[in-house]
């Protein structure tokens, strides 16, 4: 069955970068064909009434209960710092960002 | 069969702990034992702690000897599945990403080690179990078979060629091949319930919001729940009465009172209005499954319970359902793995940007990667509308069809897997063929509520154990675990031992 769902090269290229994932060049096509499989199936929803039926984001939001707002120790910097790739005086370690040239 | 071999009760095996009449040095030394001589075959383990149990133990048997009193679950071997966290202990969550690398007998090279445990472990703990290692998972515990761990193949006990299910398998392989009494996996959309199914043991995916998710490292947190896999319901029963309960580190835990558990199993099921989906017996289904449901569901008709036919009509829209909202969540919960506060990072990566897209590239799996991706798609300008509000949408109907189900009936009784364990990579190449086939689970996940896997017999043309679904509404898991009893006490072929645990 010929794909009916948008989902091409291009856009996979696009997802990708929003997703920050680097995909290698034979691993496109796969996706490509894969994602389209399962996003025309995903179509299957479009035949269902939703007229006016709210959404379900979450089902425990009515009955959330609040803790109270007491300060507590949070796990120790070291501890937390000792499991990064890379870190110096208690900071993570990343390349630069901004361009300051 | 091997008078060797590990007690299955968890409860069995705390009475005799907290008894005295065995040490839980033994006991861990059995287990241990037992993970030595089969794991190299069945793959259930990432990780064994021998050293750490071992101490545990002998700690737990000192105490006993000073006249302390010992926890409900003393002395009972545990493996807990790799996705929760364990502090300064391995914890993969079965990818590459949380690791430098893999070894070439598929070992995780310098792991990434939690600088603290996921609440149900220290729960399990403080009742004073034992934890025996980290067992198999799909790689973040996005899958139905096993097969997209990082680091090794899961296999099923009764059968070394067929899956164990997933993505909990590898808990579901410790408990079915007697190396542990008790295991934990976690349940987004039957990733307990499936894998109990296909190794004859008993898997629980408790009401969302029972059990505390801190320090389960996250897949789609508003279906997540953490649920024991043991041999027999009473075990569960035992195991959910411990890590049940409010967490002030899990806002989305209910203060709701936790049941009675154990006391519930020996209730029956007299006069309990028990209802059967035509849409969980439809097409797709094996007859050697439909046929041991049946019989299953006969006999809690037999033991008091009426059986009447409902209607889920939203059942078809569940796998779409559930791969739109569960991937879009999986999208957003695996942003955290880039390379910065912890596991691999990418050498070479000259900016930020690189530094994310390589080490998220060469890090995950195929499948975390087509989820992320679908989960990216589905949330992104454009097909936002289409797709995720959509499904939102969808699940609330899916929610209003239990709600409903359940004005007229306490429980609701299906099948798990429309198959018994398939053989090993016969879906690999066909993400889609193994997402429809977690069709009889995700409506309950979809829905919050509780279900229960408990084995009912093997097929009858294949001899691989199929499991009877107890769906039950939001918090009644004492109800569920009063039928799921009298399944279990019903069920044919209680006695048959796995053909890894027989030589």
């Amino acid at each position: 069955m010929p794909s009916s769902s948008p989902i091409d090269r291009d856009l996979v290229l696009h997802i990708a970068r929003l997703a920050r994932l680097k995909l290698e060049e034979n691993e496109v096509d796969t996706m490509t064909r894969q994602l389209g499989a399962i996003v025309d199936y995903m179509a299957d929803l479009q035949q269902v009434d939703v007229q006016g039926v709210e959404a379900t984001a979450h089902v425990q939001l009515d009955r959330l209960q609040l803790r109270d707002d007491t300060p507590q120790d949070s796990l120790a910097r070291q501890s937390v710092m000792a499991q990064a790739p890379e870190a110096e005086d208690g900071a993570f370690v990343v390349p630069p960002f901004v361009d300051e040239s | 069969m091997s008078p060797k071999l590990l007690p299955r009760s968890v409860v069995d095996i705390a009475a005799s702990v907290r008894g005295g009449e065995v040490s839980a040095e033994s006991i861990t030394q059995a287990s241990l034992d037992a993970v030595a001589a089969r794991d190299g075959q069945l793959g259930g383990f990432l990780s064994v702690a021998p050293d750490l149990a071992l101490q545990r133990a002998r700690d737990i048997d000192l105490r006993r000897e000073r006249g302390e009193s010992l926890g409900p679950l003393a002395g009972v071997p545990i493996a807990l599945k790799d996705a929760l966290c364990t502090k300064d202990q391995p914890t993969t969550s079965g990818s590459k990403i949380l690791t430098q690398g893999i070894d070439q007998q598929g070992r995780a090279i310098d792991p990434w080690r939690p600088p603290y445990d996921a609440t149900v472990v220290a729960r399990l703990r403080a009742a004073d179990a034992v934890f025996i290692g980290k067992s198999n998972l799909d790689e973040f515990a996005m899958g139905s078979s096993n097969e997209n761990s990082a680091f090794r193949l899961a296999r099923n006990p009764w059968n070394l060629d067929r899956t164990p299910g997933g993505s909990s398998g590898g808990s579901a392989v410790a408990v079915a091949g007697r190396m542990t009494a008790g295991a934990l996996g976690s349940d987004t959309g039957g990733s307990v319930r499936q894998p109990a199914a296909l190794t004859g043991t008993v898997g629980v995916k408790p009401s969302y919001g029972r059990v505390s998710r801190y320090g389960l490292i996250a897949f789609a947190s508003s279906l997540d729940q953490v649920g024991p896999i043991t041999h027999d319901v009473a075990s569960s029963a035992a195991m959910l009465q411990i890590i049940a309960g409010a967490d002030p580190a899990d806002g989305t835990t209910t203060h709701h009172r936790v049941g009675a558990y154990r006391e519930a199993c020996s209730r029956g099921v007299a006069g309990m209005r028990i209802g059967v989906p035509a849409e969980y017996f439809a097409e797709g289904l094996d007859d050697e499954v439909a046929a041991q449901v049946r019989r299953a569901i006969g006999a809690l008709e037999e033991n008091g319970a009426s059986i009447s036919n409902i209607e889920l009509p939203h059942t078809r829209h569940a796998v779409a359902t559930y791969y739109i909202l569960a991937t879009a969540e999986c999208s957003s919960n695996l942003s955290r793995f880039d390379g910065v506060r912890f596991g691999h990072r990418a050498h070479g990566s000259q900016t930020l940007r690189e530094v994310y897209e390589t080490t998220r590239g060469g890090g995950f799996g195929p499948e975390v990667k087509r989820r992320i991706m679908l989960g990216t798609y589905v949330l992104s300008a454009g097909y936002y509308d289409a797709y995720y509000r959509r499904a939102q949408q969808v699940r609330t109907l899916i929610r209003r069809d239990f709600e409903h189900a359940f004005q007229s009936v306490d429980l609701i009784a299906t099948p798990v897997s429309p198959t018994v364990a398939f053989p090993l990579g016969s879906k690999l190449d066909d993400p889609l063929a193994m997402y429809l086939a977690d069709v009889y689970t995700l409506p309950a996940s979809l829905a919050g509520i509780a279900a229960i896997s408990v084995p009912c017999g093997l097929g009858s043309a294949s001899g691989l154990p199929v499991g009877l679904q107890i769906i039950a509404p939001s918090f009644a898991e004492e109800q569920m675990f009063q039928a799921a009893q009298v399944v279990e006490d019903t069920a044919p072929d209680r006695e048959v031992i796995p053909q890894a645990c027989q030589s």
